[in-house]
């Protein structure tokens, strides 16, 4: 099969590579041949032919085999996914981690030595961009709704683990038969803290194949990401001590000092990058292109500092992602938030890879030092000690939550708390001194190979036997945004009425500082007025406009029929045979001109995205909107009839295209213009779309305007063709202005 | 402080716990933040309401006044406004916003859900005719916006617009040129908010409220 052969020919090619058996080594391709001493005889200096071809290895080495490696890695991951029935049942951690065997098995057989995680790479390189990526995209509602639970399941469940593990495995250990003796309570605590921490990466791989739904998977997830602070507490706790030997109370006391100090400083740290990330891509309006690096980068560096300090990276990554992203997603162009987003989930993608075909390969290499009594207890105890953890947990936790968890939620927790990369690296770095260090690698492995084959593979039809209820696929819809906002106002205010200061009250205290002051420094140009509501609806909109852009599809095709209208209330009357006309002969003189391309000049307010896009879109717009206005003009354009005005009752139709160039100034605006006494509710602009140049007015009349010419177009509107009617309650019974659909 | 509860009223919050499901205690803080807001008069007016200043920056504020004099939230089959409510009927609108208990039924968890979205519904219908119209949800859209300047209100129109062609296409599906949708029925309403898991989302924690201060002390 395709993936056999994928495998022998890219193992073989990494066997030559490996060796490093250069066809011939030479340096340089020119040599200096030596000058032909006429003298000299030709026995001692022979000329050789000038090198057309020539290998030189050892020049490129190193990046070479990292290269070979990780491309090895990604062409098995699509070997699995050409495999139909294959990456259905299993997970892909598990065929990676069977393909790193294979791997190092192959290594080893041809005599080389395996290489093994090393754990500097895998802290630095490996392990970033997947914290990174999930930091960034963790969805942050579930989250802050269910971070006491988190909370207590990450810190007191991760200590639980950790002291019942080591405390039953020292018992374990003054067992004559097992003949481990030798090892102390310090050691088997030290043991119990690296293997109880449930590991992001291996439940990320596995949960991401299932679709839980929301709160199971943030519960599990949230809990994978915040306990590496207690982890790296446990660990180096731990690791001091059982060099010094004893443990006194002012150590246990400066533990948990030191517990305090690592997550929350870890978390501030995280949190100035991410402010200072979030001011820097205030200014980043005129160089698009490296928008995304700021990211990246501040975030690596919020890792690398916190790192510096013994603090947890992982939490700072976290801190990092979550604060500065709301405010980089309001100053950033569309294309650099899509990068971004490509960008992490793909070096994440890598980076997993990586990480279980490593796993794999470093058994194989690994010095091993197996007890079969020691390495079963171990896993036993993983699981009683997770089992045990969370029902105890969910009871306490239970009485305090409004949605409790449910017996099928506490299994899935339970039982998809993995183990993965981080025990083994951790383990790995143990010093060489502890005489345990093998022992304990091997159970390391063990575990983890348990939890993610046995339980990686059983946990998806678990679900389904189970019926635990599963992600709800739903797309975004404007009808759920608006009540998501008018039910939080709607509880602030009833808590209000209740003399209550509970949850809702401090979020909304929350809400209106970060609008008064935080925005205000961090979102670019006037951006921060913006409510949420809105944001949310640009974006739905360009979304739907880019969709249409890629499927090539017009209006007509699409699905639903209904259209602004069917709402709308009727009766409309007919505009004069001369007037429908005139306006469809300019309407269509300014949509079939021909479109020039537009400079994109430098970005103001309410920049959604560039000028290429907007080209495309545009155009779909224009096609669209002309379709829609050529059918529906007669019905829609109204002309008040009996209005006294000096001007004839036509109604301003301020139409720009974007057709042409002009300046800021000078638009060549269609006008009817609207009679403007009090009494007509309101005029109608249909407004084209006008999304390339940033300087382009465009005339919104809302019910209280008036006048048309009151408002003139000081908004600046990047945005997709709207078109807004109003119709307004109209004692005449004339309203139902025209409008057109979008 | 609250006044005292006289040994009668005991009788009076036993039959008002058995038939709207708070405890007696719940009760207790509730008549007492009633007797607060109220000035221990017996009945609550609108101005009452106004004046508490938690409410000042809320945007629906109007709205949450007025829900509480609906009497369409009072449990009883009228419609119309009324002046002033009494406590009962203050205990009436509360209950809308008790969290839903554990083990209940299916039938009892979907007569939540439609308790509730009634409560959201009529807030939103605002002429008591049962159906939203484009009209009524453009000023739910705008009164939400309202805050934000003159940038909210001209997108509110185009927002409400939107969610509105978002109900037609959801529970209509296809439609004539010249057919007419009227407006968004209750039915409509639980459709579209379907995956809205509002018996959890809508609820306040009447838990134990502190009564010396009147602010309830749980926080979380």
């Amino acid at each position: 099969m395709s993936v056999h052969a994928l495998r022998k020919s890219a193992s073989s090619s990494f066997v030559f590579v490996g060796i490093g058996l250069p066809i011939e080594a030479s340096a340089p391709a020119y040599q200096s041949h030596g000058t032909e001493g006429s003298h000299l005889t030709n026995i001692t200096n022979t000329k050789k032919a000038f090198p057309v071809l020539a290998v030189n290895y050892e020049h490129v080495r190193k990046p070479f085999e990292i290269a070979l490696w990780i491309l090895l890695a990604l062409l098995m991951k699509l070997g699995f996914h050409l495999i139909p029935r294959l990456s259905a049942v299993v997970p892909e951690s598990c065929l990676l981690i069977v393909v790193g065997l294979l791997v190092g098995g192959l290594i080893k057989v041809i005599g080389e030595e395996p290489p093994v995680l090393d754990s500097q790479l895998f802290f630095l390189c490996l392990l970033p961009p997947i914290i990174l990526d999930a930091g960034y995209f963790l969805p942050i509602r579930p989250f802050t709704e269910n971070v006491g639970t988190i909370l207590v399941f990450a810190v007191i469940g991760t200590l639980w683990n950790a002291f019942f593990m080591g405390g039953l495995l020292y018992a374990l250990c003054q067992i004559e038969s097992v003949g481990l003796s030798g090892v102390d309570l310090l050691a088997c605590l030290l043991f119990g803290s690296i293997v109880s921490a449930v590991d992001p990466v291996a439940v990320l791989a596995v949960f991401e194949e299932i679709h839980i739904n929301e709160l199971v998977h943030i519960l599990v997830f949230g809990e994978s990401l915040l306990n590496d602070a207690v982890t790296v507490v446990l660990y180096n706790l731990f690791e001091e001590f059982s060099k010094v030997g004893t443990v006194t109370v002012l150590d246990v006391f400066l533990g948990v000092v030191c517990f305090f100090v690592v997550s929350l400083g870890g978390v501030l740290v995280g949190a100035i990058y991410g402010f200072l990330a979030a001011f820097t891509s205030r200014f980043t309006s005129h160089t698009r292109v490296i928008e995304p690096l700021f990211v990246f980068l501040y975030s690596y560096m919020a890792y690398l500092s916190s790192e510096m300090f013994h603090l947890s990276g992982i939490m700072a990554l976290i801190a990092c992602g979550v604060v500065m992203r709301p405010y980089v997603e309001a100053n950033i162009s569309h294309k650099s938030y899509t990068t971004i987003k490509y960008f992490l989930k793909m070096w994440s993608s890598v980076s997993e890879t990586l990480i279980f075909i490593f796993l794999g390969v470093s058994t194989v290499a690994g010095p091993h030092a197996w007890n079969w009594t020691f390495v079963i207890t171990t896993v036993i105890l993983c699981l009683v000690s997770r089992v045990l953890g969370v029902i105890g947990l969910t009871f306490i936790i239970n009485k305090f939550r409004i949605v409790k968890l449910t017996k099928k939620d506490q299994f899935i927790v339970a039982y998809g708390g993995l183990r993965g990369a981080i025990a083994f690296s951790l383990g790995y770095l143990l010093s060489n001194s502890h005489q345990m260090r093998n022992l304990f690698l091997t159970a390391i492995i063990t575990v983890i190979f348990f939890t993610v084959f046995v339980q990686g593979m059983t946990i998806r039809p678990l679900v389904e036997l189970l019926a635990v209820k599963k992600k709800k696929e739903s797309k975004p819809s404007i009808n759920e945004e608006i009540h998501t906002e008018f039910l939080d106002h709607l509880l602030t205010g009833v808590e209000g009425v209740c003399g209550h200061y509970g949850h809702y009250h401090w979020k909304e205290k929350l809400n209106r500082f970060n609008k008064t002051y935080v925005k205000r420094w961090l979102i670019a140009g006037e951006n921060f007025k913006e409510p949420e509501l809105i944001a949310f609806y640009r974006k739905m909109e360009l979304k739907q406009a880019i969709m249409m852009v890629e499927s090539g599809q017009l209006p007509s095709v699409l699905p639903s029929t209904i259209s602004m209208q069917n709402i709308q209330p009727r009766a409309i009357p007919r505009v004069s045979k001369k007037r429908e006309e005139e306006i469809r002969r300019i309407l269509r003189a300014n949509l079939q001109n021909n479109k020039q391309k537009m400079r994109s000049r430098s970005y103001s307010r309410h920049t959604l995205f560039d000028a290429d896009e907007e080209d495309d879109v545009s155009e779909v717009r224009l096609r669209k909107t002309k379709m829609e206005m050529e059918r529906r003009m007669s019905h829609y354009l109204t002309v008040p009839a009996n209005r006294e005005s000096p001007r004839p009752g036509v109604r301003r139709v301020r139409f720009e295209s974007d057709n042409q160039v002009f300046s800021a100034d000078s638009f060549p605006t269609v006008h009817f213009e609207q009679p403007s006494p009090p009494s007509t509710p309101d005029a109608v602009s249909l407004e084209e779309e006008v999304p390339k140049r940033p300087s382009l007015k465009a005339d919104i009349e809302g019910p209280r305007g008036n006048a048309s010419d009151n408002h003139q177009g000081e908004l600046d509107y990047q945005r997709l063709a709207r078109c807004l009617s109003d119709p307004g309650p109209n004692k005449d019974k004339e309203d139902d202005d025209p409008f057109m659909s979008c | 402080m609250g006044a005292s509860q006289s040994a009668g009223t005991e009788h009076e919050f036993q039959d008002l716990a058995d038939r709207t499901g708070f405890s007696l205690e719940q009760i207790g803080n509730i008549n007492k933040r009633f007797r607060q807001l109220s000035n221990n008069e017996e009945t609550l007016s609108r101005e009452d309401l106004a004046s508490i200043p938690a409410l000042d920056n809320n945007p629906i504020r109007a709205q949450i006044i007025n829900a509480f004099f609906d009497k369409r939230n009072l449990h009883q089959n009228e419609t119309g406004t009324v002046q002033e409510i009494g406590f009962e009927e203050f205990l009436m609108v509360m209950t809308h916003f008790r969290p839903a208990a554990m083990g209940l039924t299916e039938e009892e968890r979907e007569n939540l859900r439609r308790e509730k979205l009634r409560f959201l519904f009529n807030m939103h219908d605002t002429d008591s005719d049962g159906t939203i119209n484009l009209e009524e949800y453009r000023r739910v859209v705008e009164e939400l916006l309202s805050k934000a300047g003159t940038i909210g209100q001209e997108t509110a129109k185009a927002i409400a617009d939107a969610a509105m062609l978002e109900v037609a296409s959801t529970t209509r599906g296809k439609m004539e040129p010249d057919e007419f949708y009227e407006g968004i029925t209750f039915e409509n309403f639980l459709q579209i908010l379907n995956t809205f898991d509002i018996e959890t989302r809508m609820h306040v924690r009447f838990l134990h409220m502190d009564t010396a201060t009147l602010r309830c002390g749980k926080s979380k």
